[in-house]
């Protein structure tokens, strides 16, 4: 009993936790572990991905064994800016990056401003669901089922000749190559453009109400405004998965749809030259550096 | 300096010479692995066996007796494309692989980048029964070395919708011509400009092309022309089998070159579909088993291309491919596993057959005849991302 008493327990806390008073000696310790991790990821894998990708840029291959000659120069970029093809390729994309830019903005527009203002709680629920169902499948599957629609003996074919109208025979165009693409990525201009518009106050749609306006001038000179950024936002997305995207042009794609992301792929898996692939890939990258410095003098980023 | 290029070409020249038609292989520069000595004899396998191939060429119906037999386990990758296994055998196959089952078009690639080595032909006993041609092809064996062993072949065959095509076609410029416009399909890969110079070299005779691997700069041109005029034909070029399969399926392509492995899947679907070739002749592919100069378990390999160049395992691979063996003893046994079948993919073929058909090879600078006036591989990379626009 003696021995007992004589062992007495610590009080719990105190001395008994030697890091905390550690951490409390040297604050500036907490955040630096804290961050170090993500901070590791972010600077060798993302931007030291980034910069190898630069640097194999401005290297060649040797045309017969196609290993990566050292040397520094420019001519792959020399390739791509005096070749009329892949000038062509790369205005197609830009072009084809915006076309679906707008039309998902059109699209998603009416249906995030029913979500956001109209639609009741348990509707508003339903509706969020029903955008992001599409993607818990599989992507290839849903481009797939495209595929299955527009080919010539397809659904819309069939659909149209049995109402008698003659067959629209889109398949492996870039009409569908575009259609598939506004499918696929409207999920992301709806989400942010709904954030945006379920943050514009009540008060001020009352406000203008009561000094007037009618529903359609509110939405245009209140609510569309304040619910730029969230489109902007959306935008960011639908153009950069657009302007980097090979599946849907290789497998929806006709004769005349390479994009800089068809001509990356058959770079690295068939020519295997690299350093061709890297300058190549530098083109979305430079682009997107512009979109993002305009995106964000519109506020985009506020809206994420 | 000059008197040394001078010397080269002399050299070039000379060696050249000793080119000829008579099939010995290529006759170029030394390759970096000329000089390394292949295996005399084939002593016991290491236990482990490690393979790059085309998917369905490691099955376990052949793989699985196999191990049994050898105590070599087979460990696959299956590649993509030639370039990706190219790229996978860089460095001698980076002391990882054993061999690779490459095509025509990435052969020699892999031989002057010193990636696969010499093979003694000696050591596979089935080799005297192989084809001919198949024995010393000119897209694996330089210089009378054989870098690998041959394994199989197919041709590149014109394949058509009867119902759309109620008269045969009997010429390549059935896909060349604007009639046919939103009907033609075609393989989407560089080599595919070879069969448009296959076509040029009897269509157009001023151009003188003789070996549409082997191409001037005018040949070249000449035929990048007329498959950048085909593409407003094509509605879409394939890139899979199946997505070739499908197409003829669903009404998007009525006419195009295809394997035989697709003429057969179709066929057995009942679609209205005919191969021929055509009077140009045709393009075509013959794998081989190549030795990764880096290779860690050499007798697993050799025990491997002993195993899969017996007329049993050749007959049985070439069924479920839908290829070509080329031991010719295998044809008995492809008709006694199918009926039929060994007529069906020409395994009987005479040697006139052979003839009309151009087997791929790596197109590169040096021409047949030394000089060093031929478009290389990497143009023709280029050259295909212009046609295809």
């Amino acid at each position: 009993m003696a021995v007992a008493t004589a062992r007495r327990p610590r009080p719990k806390g105190g001395g008994a936790v030697p890091f905390s008073a550690f951490f409390w000696r040297y604050p500036w310790l907490r955040p630096l572990l804290l961050l170090s991790p993500p901070l590791f990821w972010f600077v060798a894998v993302y931007l030291a991905s980034l910069v190898l990708l630069l640097i194999t840029a401005f290297w060649t291959t040797n045309p017969f064994t196609t290993q990566i000659v050292q040397v520094w120069n420019t001519d792959n970029f020399q390739i791509m800016f005096s070749s009329v093809t892949y000038r062509t390729i790369m205005s197609r994309t830009v072009l084809m990056a915006a076309a679906v830019t707008v039309t998902d903005a059109i699209l998603a527009f009416p249906f995030a401003y029913f979500m956001a203002r109209v639609a009741s709680r348990r509707v508003q629920t339903l509706l969020f669901a029903a955008v992001l169902l599409p993607l818990w499948a599989s992507y290839l599957a849903r481009v797939y089922a495209w595929i299955l629609i527009f080919n010539h003996s397809g659904i819309l074919n069939w659909s149209l000749q049995s109402i008698g109208l003659p067959p629209a025979n889109i398949g492996y165009t870039n009409t569908a190559m575009w259609i598939v693409f506004s499918y696929i990525w409207l999920p992301f201009m709806i989400i942010p453009t709904y954030a945006a518009l379920e943050r514009v106050p009540e008060s001020l749609v009352e406000a203008a109400a009561d000094l007037g306006a009618r529903r359609w001038r509110t939405i245009r000179d209140v609510v569309l405004p304040l619910a730029l950024p969230g489109v902007v936002a959306g935008s960011i997305f639908t153009f950069a998965l657009t302007l980097g995207d090979y599946i849907t042009p290789i497998l929806v794609g006709g004769a005349d749809s390479s994009l800089i992301g068809t001509v990356v792929y058959s770079n690295v898996g068939i020519a295997n030259n690299i350093p061709f692939a890297a300058a190549m890939a530098m083109i979305p990258v430079a682009i997107m550096a512009i979109y993002l410095f305009i995106a964000q003098r519109l506020g985009a980023f506020e809206a994420l | 300096m000059k008197l040394g290029a001078l010397a080269a070409v002399v050299g070039l020249l000379l060696t050249a010479c000793g080119s000829s038609s008579n099939n010995t292989g290529n006759t170029l520069a030394q390759p970096p692995t000329a000089g390394m000595k292949p295996l005399d004899k084939v002593g016991t396998g290491e236990g482990q066996l490690n393979l790059i191939a085309w998917e369905g060429y490691t099955d376990d119906s052949w793989v699985k007796p196999f191990t049994q037999q050898t105590g070599c386990v087979v460990s696959a990758k299956y590649a993509g494309s030639s370039d990706e296994m190219v790229s996978l055998m860089k460095d001698g196959g980076g002391g990882q692989w054993d061999m690779v089952s490459a095509s025509g078009d990435a052969d020699l690639r892999l031989i002057y980048g010193g990636d696969v080595r010499p093979m003694n032909e000696k050591l596979i006993a089935d080799w005297p029964n192989f084809d001919p041609y198949f024995k010393n092809p000119p897209y694996n064996t330089v210089n009378g070395i054989h870098y690998g062993i041959s394994l199989q072949w197919g041709p590149n065959v014109l394949l058509y919708n009867t119902k759309k095509f109620a008269n045969p076609p009997t010429s390549w410029a059935a896909v060349y011509d604007p009639a046919n416009k939103g009907l033609v399909t075609a393989y989407d890969y560089p080599i595919t400009i070879a069969d448009g110079a296959l076509y040029l070299s009897k269509s157009n005779p001023k151009l003188g092309i003789k070996d549409p691997y082997e191409l001037t700069k005018a040949q070249f041109d000449a035929t990048v022309a007329l498959m950048t005029s085909q593409r407003q034909l094509i509605k879409k070029y394939w890139g899979l089998g199946s997505d070739e399969i499908s197409m003829f399926q669903n009404g998007d392509a009525f006419i195009g070159a295809a394997w035989p492995y697709q003429v057969g899947q179709l066929k057995a679907a009942g679609a209205p579909v005919q191969e021929t070739i055509p009077s140009e002749g045709a393009t075509g592919w013959g794998d081989t088993w190549m030795l990764a100069t880096k290779a860690p378990h050499a007798n697993c390999a050799y025990l491997w291309t002993q195993y899969v160049s017996t007329a049993k395992i050749q007959a049985q691979q070439a069924l479920f491919y839908g290829e070509t063996p080329v031991n010719t003893q295998a044809c008995a046994q492809m008709e006694a596993l199918q009926p039929g079948s060994c007529a069906q993919y020409h395994a009987d073929a005479s040697s006139q057959y052979f003839s009309q058909i151009k087997f791929w090879k790596t197109p590169i600078a040096t021409c047949d005849d030394g000089s060093l006036n031929c478009i290389p591989y990497d143009q023709w990379v280029s050259a295909w991302t212009t046609i295809k626009g």
